[in-house]
């Protein structure tokens, strides 16, 4: 490189500077100068590809670490301390003794940090040096290079399962559609493929890309974080430019799938990268017993100052009290004795030099020791584990575990959290007439039910009378027991990939609903005479628009990604599936033409009673009370008789007639960003609506008929919160005419309906709107999503139109969403409805369970959905948030007044119910149903006080339809009002800022990707493990830490007392009777390792206690164990503690020839005794590792203590502990003077216990108490103790 | 980044007892079955060591003679402002048999061996016969290092030089006639003391080490000048200064001088009347001290001291109450575990 002056040097930097601040970015490929020198090179500004994550450098690792340590306030005092030893006047000891405990404390720190920091080096480099290819002009072709080497404006060409190295514009792709197939799942988690378009326009993309033409200029916004959007356009030499978002961009990180190879344009490199702009680490949190600790620290603090003022004053009296220089007081090195106030003003100093250890420096380091153990124990629960997805719970904060054992206040999603967020076909109903799915239902229980349930099933099925379709069903049933294990494997097979593909039978299996399936054919039938007229029945259109309108991706099952084709390999699961699933049709078609009509006549019946012994089923029809008593069942079974004749012959036709092509169909994997796209795509699929292919300018339909129709896409209106719904515009291929295709969420399509679908039906005219909404609110009644499809013929001219727009719309560089988005609305209107689709997500496997144990613990529990209220609060029946005794108050009003108005009506309720003496004894459970609107107007400053007082009063609270915004904002006021810990707990993207917002956020990592597990303190994979966790390890991590800091203090301050008394019959002259070598090693060693343990493997109760006992874990609510009172009863019994320690030896050692040390000794070794079995009395289960470090510490003391004195004899001048212990050990007074001192010390504290334990026993002991009994004695007191 | 692929479920943990937090473990609940008889052993055990410790501290004996002379009666009342050397004497009567052995203490009052920074002022390096200290004392001394001729002084230091000088003469008076009672100075300092800790440096004679250096300013005589009777009870090693130089724990200590083991007073004092005689040299009014002498036996506890056996026995009988107590209490209240 040439030499450049300083001034051009830092021009450049202020140019670079620039260059990345503005808005817009303009780069231009790198090609034309390549091999030229850096200065010339046209994107130099630009961040190289190359990262770098460490903190900090091998130079400079020393003094940055330092400087990241000394931020820490504890270790300012220490080192102030430590400072203050090398003032001569004060000295006390020996300054560099005085060192030992900081330079420990921060050696410790500083390799724990460098350790990290090496760690993030090593995988920088392994990163950087990862080959990819790289165009080079001069070799004419993609050459081998690293990815640091890559710069902005290369192009660099991905093959097939590699990893993207920067953010590529995507110019080219093998795919002869120009699409590249992206895995997200490094980034966000999301598993199913995401389609990426080559920008469009830029010439023959289908023959192959020359880098070396490229010559447009590439204008993109400065980088940012958003994964989701992109606003970029190219433009060409000819100034034509052309539109690019983040449907064109390949990120750093993702995995290029099922695409041979593809090319792409570096706009974004290194550190400017949206992966990397994305990783900002683990967040640091300070829990709540942190923030007390540290006002108790403070205490600790004025505690000191008070004992040194005593001290200095004390000094100052001895001084005035002399009567003249007696030959043990010793002036300066001149001869010179300071007057007595002088040398108090520096006795104070020496004082807190001396007295420094009761500020517990060390419990700093002690707790993140402990609370590593602690999440070393969290993330090895087994119970934590998830078979399924092979994942553990995941600590990601690390210093707030005992948080989780302080929880007032559970704010849940619902969707992915509550629920499975697996989404399963239901019911559908189409123009205006219901159709249940009976058979679905059916299915769907069956597969609930454990292995042994099915069996019964099988055989029972064997019973029934033998039509020909059961006797064609033999040839299947023979090796019954063999297929279950098959299918149960199948099962836990297909579930463990389930987030791959949505794949799980529950999932993908719809059974038709016969009366639909025959009314389809007869549609079908007619439509194949008038062969231009067939897309006009509803019924058709229907399932046409469940197939189309939706950005399902499809792949072929052995294009599919290698972990699933291996698994399929291995024992091909999905073999499995097919073959069960075939047994279901044919099951279910049996079932349904069997002629015992009297038993076929409610088939929810028959199968009750075939499954009596499951007893889930019965459950679950009580839970879902609405399901039986639905009227559109009722409704149904009546027609179902009526319909038997028909339904044979349909019956008959429809497994020939969906035989013919499943076989093929069975072969594609449907891959959607939202499973119920995905569950309205198996649905017509169910009814021989094949979604084939679709690309992004054509979606391929295999109609029943066999017939396959290719539709041209002319747009797709995404789907976004604030329209809640979601558009494809196609051309019917053979009707031409050009067809919108919406599916929304009801209150968002039902206000832009145009006429009703009238005009082909005229002579059965009514009101389809009505009738599907009376429909719509009883899916809602039974807990299922609903979504609305409607259909609108566009006529071609306003369609071209609406289309230009629309380009140009998507080609602004200004507020492009706001003109997307009024476009989409603009065209979304005059909608005619076509039926609505009613879709179930499951419950999560003990949900139910896991809130009742929370809502035992005393844990208010609110849900936060964006579902409509019904949905919302059937759910939450089926979950038991509400239960039937509940007071449940409603509130949902339209304006402010009547919210006031409600809220101060019931609070008065609640309060007057509350006041009255009659209802002392009995609690009330009142639970709280709010909307979105309504919370927002209760959020409102003049009213939250009120709304926060009533939600007080709920044990349980539901708000529907709200944001998430709303999410955060009700957690931060419930956090801010009540002073309450919150947790949050969440899945998906939209729980993001609740999960933030909250004191401890919990991650699902579900099927919604892993944003909330990115923004969350701990990921589980389940809802139903947030009870262990909470209960139990919550409860664990906090009554240890609570315990072991509260003892910290305690110990300290013990030992730090026997200095202090200590000073009263030395003239306070800081003196100590402990060799100070011996005073170190007594905290940094002897008795650090106890309280470390205690606070890592305590076990106050058992698993099955707290688990059983969900009550137990209120003691560590509100102010928990570890409070005001705890701490100073703590402070009073160190003090009590250090006195008896003191005073004993002291009175047995009055008048006699007792040396210093000689005398310090048996003071010494009685307070470890004397700590140590403090601590063997709060310990409440003593396992070998207990056993092992208490007496561990033990010998260590007398082996250090022993050695130390056996060898040091001119070793640590000032003191000369020579042969003491020796000398001690030897005389039996010693062991007397111990063993009184430690029995006193301990006799006040232990009495209190036993007294304590019998006469006013605490939750917690009567809790360990039930842990001594046999299990079944156990669950039987838990009973009685409930009653 | 590059994503392994993993053996199936290698993400399951370990199920062990240990990472599963299910350890065999004691869990002790404080019970009535347990405490209430835990009580009572405790009480019976310490009453009996109490009564044994009460009974033994009780059959020691004990000769107080404060000599500081404060009370114008006193014999040594006149030696108290005497700068000369003093000398007065003491009588007192011993009414039954002091048995042997006897240990001969001198006590001080308020005096501060304790401090802090006298403690400090010594030169452990000087007095384990370093020569190289002897020439150059360690600042720990300050201000006593050297002298004003700037002399160094060995054994320097505060600790040193405040050495106590008074020195006594026991004597029995028997038929009229005055008996010395011979006082063995052997074996009064600490093994370790005497033979590791400190030591005179190996140049005979010994006077010879000390050429270029100074006594402490307060003695009247060098340090190898203290038993010249005795090599080895002179220089560092002499006795009386390592008796000296072991700190007091206290301000009111005793440290002891003699022991009574020879002759005709090997089984101990016998009872009669005694003149005890001082050389009061060591002052005490600047810090309000008292001086005395003790004769003491000693027992396997050392010497009197009856708090000891008062405190076990108190404890012991408390723990016995404690029981009685929980007794009620169990009565009254039941325990749990037992209902």
């Amino acid at each position: 490189m040439t030499w450049r002056s300083p001034l051009a040097l830092v021009r450049d930097a202020l140019q670079g500077q620039r260059a990345r601040e503005r808005e817009l970015r303009s780069l231009v490929s790198n090609l034309p100068y390549e091999g030229q020198e850096k200065g010339k090179q046209p994107n130099r500004f630009f961040l190289s590809n190359a990262i770098k994550t460490t903190k900090y450098s091998l130079l400079l690792f020393l003094p940055m670490n330092l400087y990241e340590q000394f931020h820490r306030l504890a270790n300012l005092y220490f080192v102030g301390l430590a400072i203050l030893n090398f003032i001569p006047v004060v000295n006390a000891f020996q300054p560099e003794v005085a060192l030992i405990p900081i330079c420990v404390i921060m050696l410790l720190t500083a390799l724990k940090d460098g350790w990290e920091d090496f760690r993030r080096y090593q995988s920088d480099r392994k990163v950087n040096n990862t080959p990819c290819f790289v165009y080079s002009r001069r070799e004419k072709q993609y050459v081998e290079r690293r990815w640091k080497d890559v710069r902005v404006g290369d192009f660099v060409r991905v093959v097939s399962n590699e990893i993207v190295p920067a953010d590529l514009l995507l110019l080219y792709s093998s795919d002869p559609n120009g699409v590249c197939h992206l895995e997200t799942a490094n980034l966000d988690g999301e598993t199913n493929l995401k389609q990426r378009i080559v920008v469009s326009g830029l010439g023959a993309a289908n023959l192959g890309f020359e880098p070396e033409s490229f010559n447009s200029t590439v204008v993109c916004e400065r980088p940012n974080s958003n994964l989701n959007h992109f606003k970029c356009f190219v433009e060409k030499p000819d100034k034509d430019k052309v539109g690019a978002s983040i449907e064109s961009l390949l990120l750093r990180g993702c995995t290029v799938r099922n695409t041979n190879h593809a090319v792409g344009f570096v706009v974004y490199a290194g550190h400017e990268t949206k992966a990397m702009l994305n990783n900002n680490g683990s967040r640091y949190k300070r829990s709540k017993l942190e923030q007390k600790l540290n006002v108790d620290v403070f205490f600790c603090l004025i505690l000191l100052f008070a004992m040194c003022l005593i001290g200095a004053f004390g000094h100052y009296l001895w001084l005035e009290s002399l009567p003249g220089v007696p030959s043990f007081l010793v002036p300066d090195s001149n001869g010179h004795l300071d007057v007595p106030s002088l040398e108090s003003f520096y006795m104070f100093f020496t004082m807190i030099i001396l007295l420094q250890i009761l500020i517990p420096i060390s419990l700093y380091v002690s707790i993140e020791l402990v609370k590593v153990g602690q999440i070393f124990f969290i993330t090895n629960d087994i119970d934590l584990y998830d078979e399924e997805t092979d994942s553990r719970v995941q600590c990601r904060a690390l210093n707030i575990t005992e948080d989780l054992g302080q929880i007032e206040y559970v704010f849940s999603d619902k969707t992915g959290t509550l629920t499975e967020n697996k989404m399963v076909f239901r019911r559908c109903s189409v123009m205006g007439t219901e159709y249940p799915h009976k058979e679905n239902a059916i299915r769907l229980d069956v597969i609930d039910e454990p292995e042994s349930e099915e069996e019964v099933i099988f055989n029972q099925h064997q019973q029934l009378p033998r039509s020909r379709w059961s006797l064609e069903a033999e040839d299947i049933s023979p090796p019954d027991t063999q297929r279950h294990g098959r299918r149960r494997k199948s099962k836990v097979a297909a579930n463990a990939h389930s987030d791959a593909a949505f794949s799980s039978p529950l999932e993908t299996e719809v059974i038709p609903d016969q009366k639909l399936l025959q009314q389809i054919s007869r549609a079908e039938s007619s439509g194949g005479r008038r062969d231009g007229n067939r897309s006009f029945d509803p019924h058709l259109d229907f399932f046409l628009a469940l197939a189309i309108c939706n950005t399902v991706v499809v792949s072929a099952e052995n294009a599919h990604r290698q972990r699933v084709s291996l698994q399929s390999r291995s024992n091909s699961p999905l073999q499995n599936i097919r073959k069960c699933q075939g047994l279901f049709r044919k099951f279910s078609v049996k079932e349904c033409t069997s002629p015992q009509s009297s038993q076929m006549r409610n088939p929810l019946e028959t199968f009750s009673s075939l499954v009596k012994k499951a007893g889930a089923f019965f459950q679950r029809d009580k839970r879902n009370r609405t399901l039986s008593e639905d009227p559109v069942i009722d409704s149904a079974k009546t027609e179902d008789e009526a319909d038997a004749n028909r339904l044979r012959t349909c019956s008959l036709h429809a497994p020939s007639q969906n035989g013919s092509t499943i076989v093929e169909a069975e072969e594609l994997c449907y891959e959607a960003e939202s499973p119920d796209e995905a569950a309205l795509v198996y649905a017509a699929r169910a009814y021989g609506f094949i979604l084939l292919a679709r690309t992004p300018d054509s979606v391929t339909v295999r109609l029943p008929s066999g017939e396959d129709l290719v539709f041209e896409v002319l747009d797709t209106l995404t789907f976004d919160s604030n329209r809640k719904r979601m558009s494809v515009l196609v051309r019917h291929p053979v009707t031409k005419d050009y067809v919108l295709y919406t599916k929304g969420a009801d209150y968002s399509i039902m206000e832009l309906l145009g006429t009703p679908y009238a005009e082909n039906f005229s002579g059965t005219e009514k009101n389809i709107a009505a009738d599907t909404q009376y429909h719509l609110d009883c899916y809602a009644k039974e807990g299922l999503r609903t979504l609305c499809i409607t259909k609108k013929v566009v006529s071609e001219s306003t369609c071209q139109s609406w289309l230009g727009e629309r380009k140009r719309a998507q080609a602004a560089m200004e507020c492009r969403e706001e003109l997307i988005m009024q476009t989409a609305v603009q065209l979304e209107t005059n909608l005619t409805l076509l039926g609505a689709t009613g879709i179930e997500d499951r419950l999560q496997e003990k949900v139910p369970d896991t809130i009742v144990a929370l809502r035992e613990a005393g844990i208010h529990v609110w849900v936060l959905t964006g579902d409509k209220p019904e949905t919302a609060v059937n759910i939450g029946y089926a979950c038991r948030l509400l239960e039937e005794e509940d007071l449940v108050i409603n509130m949902s009003c339209k304006n402010k007044v009547t919210c006031t108005a409600i809220l101060d009506c019931t609070l008065e309720e609640v309060r007057r119910y509350r006041d009255d003496p009659r209802n002392a004894g009995t609690t009330q459970n009142i639970s709280l149903v709010i909307d979105g609107n309504t919370l927002d107007m209760a959020k409102s400053p003049d009213l939250q006080e009120r709304f926060v007082e009533l939600t007080k009063h709920c044990r349980s609270v539901l708000c529907c339809r709200v944001t998430p915004l709303q999410k955060s904002a009700v957690v931060k006021l419930v956090r801010e009002k009540l002073k309450v810990m919150t947790l949050a707990v969440g899945d998906g993207a939209n729980d993001v800022n609740m999960i933030q917002a909250a004191d401890v956020g919990i991650g699902i990592s579900g099927q919604e990707g892993m944003q909330a597990v990115m923004a969350s303190d701990f990921a589980i994979s389940r809802f139903k493990h947030l009870k262990k966790l909470v209960l139990v390890h919550g409860h664990w991590c906090y009554t240890r830490l609570a315990n072991m800091i509260i003892y910290f203090f305690y110990k300290n301050v013990a030992y730090v007392n026997l200095l202090f008394w200590y000073q009263f019959f030395c003239g306070f002259t800081a003196t100590t009777m402990i060799d100070y070598w011996l005073m170190i090693f007594f905290n940094l060693f002897f008795t650090s390792t106890p309280p470390i343990m205690f606070g890592i493997f305590d076990k106050d109760v058992s698993v099955e206690v707290l688990q059983g006992v969900p009550e137990l874990y209120r003691t560590g609510q509100g102010k928990g164990e570890y409070n005001f009172l705890t701490f100073w009863i703590a402070i009073l019994d160190a003090f009590y503690q250090s006195l008896v320690c003191f005073f004993i030896p002291y009175l047995a050692y009055q008048d006699s020839d007792v040396d210093l040390f000689t005398f310090g000794t048996p003071l010494n070794t009685a307070a470890l005794f004397t700590i140590l079995l403090h601590l063997g009395i709060e310990i409440k289960s003593w396992t070998l590792v207990h056993w092992i470090i208490m007496l561990g510490s033990v010998a260590l003391y007398f082996i250090v203590t022993l050695a130390y004195t056996a060898t040091c004899v001119t070793c640590n001048p000032p003191s000369n502990p020579y042969w003491i212990l020796q000398n001690q050990m030897a005389d039996p007074m010693f062991y007397l003077i111990v063993t009184l001192c430690t029995v006193v010390a301990l006799l006040p504290r232990y009495t209190f216990h036993v007294l304590k334990n019998s006469v006013a026993p605490s939750p917690l002991l009567q809790g360990r108490q039930l842990d001594r009994m046999d299990p079944s004695t156990r669950d039987q007191w838990i009973k009685e103790w409930r009653g | 980044m590059v994503k392994e692929e993993q053996e199936e479920s290698s993400n399951r943990p370990d199920n062990t007892a240990f990472t599963q937090q299910r350890l065999p473990a004691w869990q002790p609940i404080l019970s009535a079955s347990i405490v209430i008889p835990m009580f009572l052993l405790i009480g019976a055990a310490f009453i009996g060591v109490g009564v044994a410790l009460f009974i033994t501290s009780r059959d020691i004996q004990l000769q107080e003679l404060d000599y500081t002379g404060d009370d114008s009666e006193h014999p040594c009342f006149k030696c108290r402002t005497n700068t000369e050397k003093c000398t007065c004497s003491m009588t007192f009567s011993i009414p039954t048999l002091f048995k042997g052995p006897v240990f001969f203490y001198y006590g001080l009052t308020n005096y501060f061996q304790n401090q802090r920074k006298y403690g400090a002022s010594k030169d452990d390096n000087q007095l384990y016969g370093d020569l190289n200290y002897f020439t150059s004392p360690s600042t720990d001394c300050d201000p006593y290092t050297r002298d004003s001729k700037n002399m160094p002084i060995v054994p320097c230091g505060a600790l040193a030089n405040s050495m106590f000088n008074d020195t006594f003469t026991l004597s029995h008076t028997v038929n009229g006639v005055q008996k010395i009672v011979p006082l063995d100075g052997k074996g009064i300092a600490w093994w370790t003391d005497y033979n590791i800790k400190y030591r005179n440096p190996s140049i005979t004679p010994l006077i010879n080490a000390f050429n270029g250096t100074k006594k402490p300013t307060n003695w009247p005589k060098p340090i190898y000048e203290l038993d010249t009777t005795d090599v080895y009870n002179n220089g560092f090693i002499n006795q009386d200064f390592l008796v000296w130089m072991r700190r007091a724990a206290l301000p009111d200590f005793r440290k002891l001088y003699r022991r009574i083991t020879h002759d005709d007073y090997a089984a101990g004092l016998p009872a009669g009347n005694y003149t005890l005689t001082i050389a009061y040299n060591y002052p005490v009014h600047s810090f309000n001290g008292k001086k005395k002498v003790v004769l003491s036996n000693v027992s396997w506890m050392g010497g009197k001291n009856d708090f000891l056996g008062i405190a076990y026995i108190v404890v012991g009988s408390m723990c016995v109450v404690m029981s009685v107590v929980m007794l009620i209490v169990y009565a009254r209240f039941k325990f749990a575990e037992d209902v």
